[in-house]
């Protein structure tokens, strides 16, 4: 079983994170499921009225706004790291949180690596599922990395500059 | 001179127990080679020809006598006893050995230094003008504005890993010596009509394989807004730049694919979110950072106007060294002097240890324990007493510093090239040197006056070729070294890209055709016209004609 990053400790994924090309009628009703974007389009009413969980994921090339405010329908949301070195994902992670007001699990899925978690943390993110070739306790010690922060961002809506 | 508190000092010593663990992953081969290079790009390590090479930030050109003293040490203790001056006013190691970077960065710190995000794909160092501060023309000194930039710049969560690197200076002055339009995003001072400061922003400048001036967007961005608007600008370009063409991938490519326009829609879309957010600046805030940059202590110094016209006369030399090598100051009775990194033999921009701490020594006794670096690779001492300057100029002489060149053919500003880096097509220092012996009788040099000479390498043009006046531009015919020749580039107000001359030389070539553009600009000018203003007035052809006459 994979295991993720979530609030600062590795725990067991229960989530089944559905690849783009499922087709909904494929799905089962109990699991807990994370939706491509794609199926949340064209089945979004079915998927609600589902037993199990709900989250949907995002690829780095599709946009925060087309969720907008119906954030509020998921427990997960997932954006995508195709590589470490796309960083996309991190101004729709903090659209949701920020512009949106999303509360839930915002997970970083793909390319997820111990030396940008910092970052991505900063950004709203508090889930991290670490590529699979790697250590997620390992991976714990890339949270610590500065601190000190000068920007406002999602985990400190002010900037130094009105805490210094 | 900023001064680091305890926050800004955690900041880079986390940075050195970051970079150590990382480099020490690396080496042990936790981390891959592609994983590991995004790290060290963003700390200013490149995998070079020989060695790697660190680049030290010089935030907006800088440095304390102190932090003088520590290139020294460094170029002595980790390399081979010389460090180079970029075109981004940074300071770049041409040997040093992987495995001590942590170590060098350690000493780095102790004196306010690191080298964060001087290269890769993220906000890099903040450039300004050289004088900012103490130039005569200035509106505003743009180095606080630089250091509250600097700040918001320095591990932004959100832009870490943009589309390309992301370049900004920003301008304080009547003149741009900060080649503003030429950069991803230039800011330079404009007051209201109610007087109130604010800033005309230009996106989507930059040279490179597709030189471009950038467009203004804004007219007056009241300064409380700079941050959200620049947070604006990066969130845009971050989430629509284009990353499947690296070529492509720089906000100029972006902003001329959606128009000006279109983008500063775009990014005010943005800004009625931010708008008043806690990203907007405070008075106080920006008297905290201002206050660093307050005046020294200036004396009140009568007029030195007689004096110096006697020893102008006794002494030619002189005379021409404080022609070309000195600037008017706002303060009466002291100068800007510019020590030129160009003699003719020495790599453009080179300066050793020994020369380090001679320039340390000078900073203290002469311009109040500080220096700055410019992108025209030269240093600066900004506050030198008038009465003092022969005094000076005689130990400058001694230390190789007095070439009376600035702002002239041979004060060129020149790439690394093939010599060290390992993506350029073509050396570049031995182009820059061949061309100096050519040019090396002063009376010539004085002559032919001011004229931006700049040479790079390869088409990633970190020698500015496209703002020359005169541009050389390395290029591989197969698999040999050749010259591109481009005129009518500057990079001052009203920046323009240079026009190429015709078909590229051979190497040897090189100093032949230069001194026949000039042939043809000096029987073609009209008094006082400089090179830019005669190719201006009578175009590329006359100058076509001349060089590649004796070719047919």
């Amino acid at each position: 079983m994979q295991r993720i990053i979530k609030n600062n400790q590795v725990i067991d994924e229960t989530w089944h994170l559905l690849p783009k090309e499922t087709t909904f009628d494929e799905i089962s009703n109990c699991d807990d499921l994370i939706v491509p974007l794609v199926m949340w389009r064209e089945h979004g009413h079915a998927l609600k009225a589902r037993d199990g969980g709900l989250g949907v994921w995002l690829d780095s090339d599709e946009e925060a706004e087309e969720l907008g405010e119906d954030v509020v329908h998921f427990q997960v949301i997932a954006l995508n790291f195709p590589a470490f070195t796309d960083g996309r994902s991190y101004s729709n992670a903090r659209l949701l949180r920020d512009r949106y007001g999303y509360k839930g699990e915002l997970r970083a899925i793909g390319d997820v690596l111990r030396d940008q978690l910092f970052y991505l943390h900063r950004c709203g993110f508090d889930a991290f599922a670490i590529r699979a070739d790697k250590d997620p306790y390992e991976a714990l010690e890339g949270l610590k990395d500065f601190s000190v922060t000068y920007q406002s961002s999602t985990d400190e809506p002010m900037p130094l500059f009105r805490r210094r | 001179m900023y001064v680091y508190d305890e926050y800004d000092q955690r900041i880079i010593e986390d940075r050195v127990k970051q970079f150590r663990d990382q480099t020490r992953r690396y080496l042990a081969g936790e981390l891959s080679e592609e994983e590991f290079r995004p790290l060290r790009l963003q700390n200013g390590l490149y995998v070079q020809r020989f060695a790697p090479m660190l680049r030290v930030a010089v935030p907006y050109g800088q440095l304390t006598s102190r932090q003088a003293r520590m290139m020294a040490k460094i170029a002595r203790d980790y390399d081979k006893g010389y460090a180079h001056i970029s075109t981004r006013q940074n300071v770049q190691f041409n040997w040093p050995a992987l495995e001590d970077i942590p170590d060098i960065l350690e000493e780095l710190a102790t004196v306010q230094m690191h080298a964060i995000q001087t290269s890769g794909n993220c906000l890099r160092n903040v450039t300004t003008d050289q004088f900012a501060g103490v130039a005569a023309d200035e509106l505003i000194d743009s180095r606080p504005w630089c250091e509250i930039v600097r700040q918001w710049t320095t591990f932004h969560p959100e832009f870490a890993y943009l589309p390309r690197k992301f370049k900004i200076a920003i301008n304080g002055s009547t003149s741009d010596r900060a080649a503003i339009e030429v950069h991803d995003i230039g800011l330079e001072p404009v007051l209201n009509e109610a007087g109130d400061l604010g800033f005309r922003v230009l996106v989507g400048g930059g040279l490179g394989r597709t030189p471009v001036i950038g467009a203004f967007i804004n007219e007056f961005l009241p300064w409380q807004d700079l941050l959200s608007y620049l947070e604006a600008i990066l969130r845009v370009y971050n989430r629509y730049g284009r990353r499947d063409n690296k070529y492509k991938a720089r906000i100029k490519i972006l902003v001329k694919a959606l128009t000006p326009e279109v983008f500063a829609e775009r990014v005010e879309a943005e800004m009625v979110h931010l708008r008043g957010g806690s990203n907007t600046l405070t008075e106080a805030e920006v008297q905290r950072i201002a206050k660093h940059f307050v005046d020294p202590d200036y004396k009140a110094l009568p007029d030195f106007g007689a004096e110096l016209a006697e020893l102008d006369k006794q002494h030619p030399g002189f005379a021409r060294w404080r022609t070309r090598n000195t600037l008017a100051h706002k303060k009466p009775g002291y100068v800007a002097v510019t020590l030129s990194l160009k003699p003719t033999g020495v790599a453009p921009g080179d300066v050793t240890d020994k020369q380090w701490d001679a320039i340390a020594d000078m900073a203290d006794r002469y311009s109040f324990g500080q220096l700055r670096t410019s992108h025209e690779q030269n240093i600066i001492l900004a506050d030198v007493e008038e009465n003092r300057l022969f005094a000076m100029w005689g130990e400058l002489r001694e230390n190789g510093f007095a070439t009376p060149n600035i702002g002239l053919l041979t004060d060129m500003i020149c790439c690394p090239g093939g010599d060290f880096c390992s993506l350029a097509n073509a050396k570049s220092i031995p182009i820059a040197e061949s061309i100096q012996r050519r040019f090396e009788d002063l009376d010539y040099l004085f002559d032919i006056g001011e004229l931006d000479l700049n040479i790079s390498g390869c088409m990633n043009a970190c020698g500015h070729h496209h703002v020359g006046h005169i541009g050389i531009l390395g290029v591989d015919k197969k698999g040999a070294e050749f010259y591109q020749v481009s005129l009518g580039g500057s990079a001052s107000r009203d920046a323009s890209l240079g026009k190429i001359l015709g078909p590229s030389f051979a190497q040897d070539a090189m100093p032949d055709v230069i001194e026949k553009l000039i042939d043809v600009y000096v029987e073609k000018r009209n008094e006082d016209e400089r090179f830019i203003d005669t190719y201006q007035r009578i175009g590329i052809d006359p100058f076509k004609e001349r060089v590649y006459a004796a070719n047919h």
